[in-house]
């Protein structure tokens, strides 16, 4: 996957009015992401830069989160054998999941 | 795997959903809430994720006492709750098949309370599906929820009360606004100060969010909509065009340009009826309660025997209105189960209804602002993707109503639209607006039949243990 946010190294995160969940890394694509338990995957990927989560199956067009609450369905990743909203899925810590492009490329 | 019973079971556990549950278990019924979050809340008082806590120093924003005050009252009154779990689909008798972390569960009501609330409708526009292009609603959950800003540099633009919460909640985060584009004008925003009356509070937080914006020096342009979103570097640039009164653009070439990283977009709420038309109750087109609602009486009563609704799911009233709507439907569903007396349901419905009368009339203010716009549907250029899920353009929606699709689900049928993962909840308002303007009405076109699973889900998931053993294979018939 290719880091398509502008500025990654400025983070998104806000603090002032939260204390987060403990620092974690868990793995997408077989990369390491760095991110704070229980933060939406969605969420967590689109800080780190990572916003395209897939290709949309006609025109190939890159997508990425879009309502971020289970509707649209735009942020589905793979989770073992289940495809979920990553908006839904909890970071934790042995997490490991797949974009849509990546396992298709993978698996052939 | 029989389902388990229960008196009633509450779909969403939002303020109208929370609500009802609690009311219908003070009214002494066996009640069972379920939302797929992880805890009660709904969006609008969303919950914090697992593992956070809110800072002690942190000053909390009212939405956010209102919704921790309720997740307490929940576990206060032990109401039994179906967290994390999604409901895919409501079979026979209101059996509801759900999905959650430990495989599928079934269960039994004798009614149904659907407060399934509502999801946001955005007018398409070329760029409106590259990524860092997302719903207001979706920042709202970022910065709310999630803390996080969309966006270092974000234009916010559409239509309604949130485009104000969001881009005062992206400067509160320390997150910089390059634009607030407008479809209304400050005339719209000046008709709904009578409805503010009965809540001076609501007005006091507008003027403020109106303030905050004025200090940080953001230019808000009201009569104003996105032209088009496009990748620029690595960046998004937002070009901006003047509307009239109804949306529709104008022929305006000075209309600025904005870079940007992130768009945050939204033309107001739609209220959710993915259940209630899969039950095939009747429903009918209000816009001003934000489009197709199912059709119930005061009481959230629907067609169908033992389905009632509550909350903005039933047509937008705002989240104040939500929770005594939801006690309204408790109310009746413990009357009509022989649970509550006539006479304390009539008492306590009348106490009920007027202060969702007096909440309401805000709320149907706020969605005024919100309403679709025809002029708005009407400019949709024609190469423009309308379903995200199968890449349909206006002009393909066009071309299958000339071609002779008379409603929604010929439409469907006919092109795709409102077939993929989403089931049209994306797409299916803007996609029946577009097909009225063919067909004459929003009647005319319909909307999409409801279909199981509401959720996608795999068919492992569904057959969870099932083994072949389990398929009962009947006798053969005599010849």
């Amino acid at each position: 996957m290719t880091k398509t946010s502008p500025s990654p190294s400025l983070s998104l995160r806000t603090d002032h009015a939260v204390r987060r969940g403990l620092a974690v890394r868990f793995v997408v694509d077989g990369q390491p992401v760095d991110a704070f338990e229980g933060e939406s995957v969605a969420a967590a990927l689109y800080a780190a830069g990572l916003r395209e989560l897939r290709r949309s199956p006609r025109d190939g067009a890159p997508r990425g989160l879009f309502c971020m609450m289970g509707s649209c369905q735009e942020c589905l990743v793979w989770v073992g054998t289940r495809k979920l909203p990553s908006c839904q899925l909890a970071v934790a810590a042995a997490l490991e999941i797949e974009t849509l492009s990546y396992r298709e490329q993978r698996i052939g | 795997m029989s389902p388990q019973p229960v008196d009633a079971l509450v779909i969403g556990a939002g303020p109208a959903g929370a609500r009802a549950a609690l009311r219908a278990q003070a009214c002494g019924l066996d009640v069972l809430l379920v939302d797929e979050n992880h805890d009660a809340g709904g969006q609008v008082w969303r919950p914090i994720p697992p593992g956070f806590a809110r800072a002690p120093s942190g000053a909390t924003s009212p939405e956010a006492r209102d919704g921790d005050a309720l997740r307490a009252e929940l576990r206060r009154a032990s109401v039994r709750c179906l967290f994390g779990h999604k409901l895919w689909n409501i079979g026979t008798n209101l059996r509801a098949d759900l999905i959650g972390p430990e495989g599928s569960v079934s269960w039994q009501p004798r009614a149904l309370i659907v407060a399934t609330g509502t999801t946001e409708r955005v007018v398409p526009f070329p760029g409106w599906t590259l990524p860092g292009v997302i719903g207001l609603a979706a920042a709202t959950i970022l910065l709310k929820s999630q803390n996080m800003l969309p966006g270092h540099r974000t234009v916010v633009a559409g239509a309604g009360p949130l485009l104000l919460a969001v881009a005062t909640g992206i400067l509160k985060a320390g997150g910089e606004v390059a634009a607030v584009l407008d479809l209304a004008s400050p005339g719209d925003w000046l008709r709904t100060l009578p409805s503010l009356a009965s809540r001076p509070d609501l007005l006091w937080q507008g003027l403020q969010w109106q303030a905050r914006l004025r200090a940080a020096g953001v230019p808000v342009l009201y009569r104003h909509g996105i032209r088009s979103v496009e990748a620029a570097g690595s960046g998004l640039e937002v070009r901006t065009q003047r509307v009239d009164a109804d949306g529709q653009p104008t022929v305006d070439a000075t209309a600025p340009v904005f870079a940007a990283d992130a768009v945050t977009v939204g033309h107001g709420l739609v209220p959710g009826t993915d259940i209630t038309r899969l039950l095939r109750a009747r429903h009918r087109y209000a816009v001003e309660l934000g489009g197709w609602v199912a059709e119930a009486d005061a009481d959230g009563r629907t067609s169908v025997a033992g389905l009632y609704v509550a909350g903005d799911g039933a047509g937008i009233a705002g989240a104040a209105a939500a929770g005594a709507h939801g006690e309204l439907a408790a109310l009746a569903c413990a009357h009509d189960l022989g649970r509550l007396d006539a006479t304390t349901h009539a008492r306590e419905r009348d106490r009920l209804q007027s202060s969702w009368r007096r909440s309401a009339r805000f709320g149907h203010a706020m969605g005024s602002l919100m309403a679709l716009r025809d002029g708005a549907v009407a400019g949709i250029a024609p190469d423009t993707v309308v379903c995200r899920c199968e890449d349909v353009t206006r002009a393909e929606i066009d071309a299958a109503a000339r071609d002779g699709a008379r409603d929604m689900n010929q439409l469907k049928a006919w092109t795709r639209c409102g077939m993929g993962p989403c089931q049209g909840r994306s797409c299916g308002d803007v996609a029946g607006a577009l097909l009225a303007l063919h067909v004459g009405s929003r009647e005319a076109a319909g909307c999409f039949t409801g279909r199981a699973p509401l959720r996608p889900v795999s068919l492992a998931e569904v057959a969870g243990e099932y083994t072949y053993a389990d398929i009962p294979i009947p006798k053969a018939a005599p010849l």
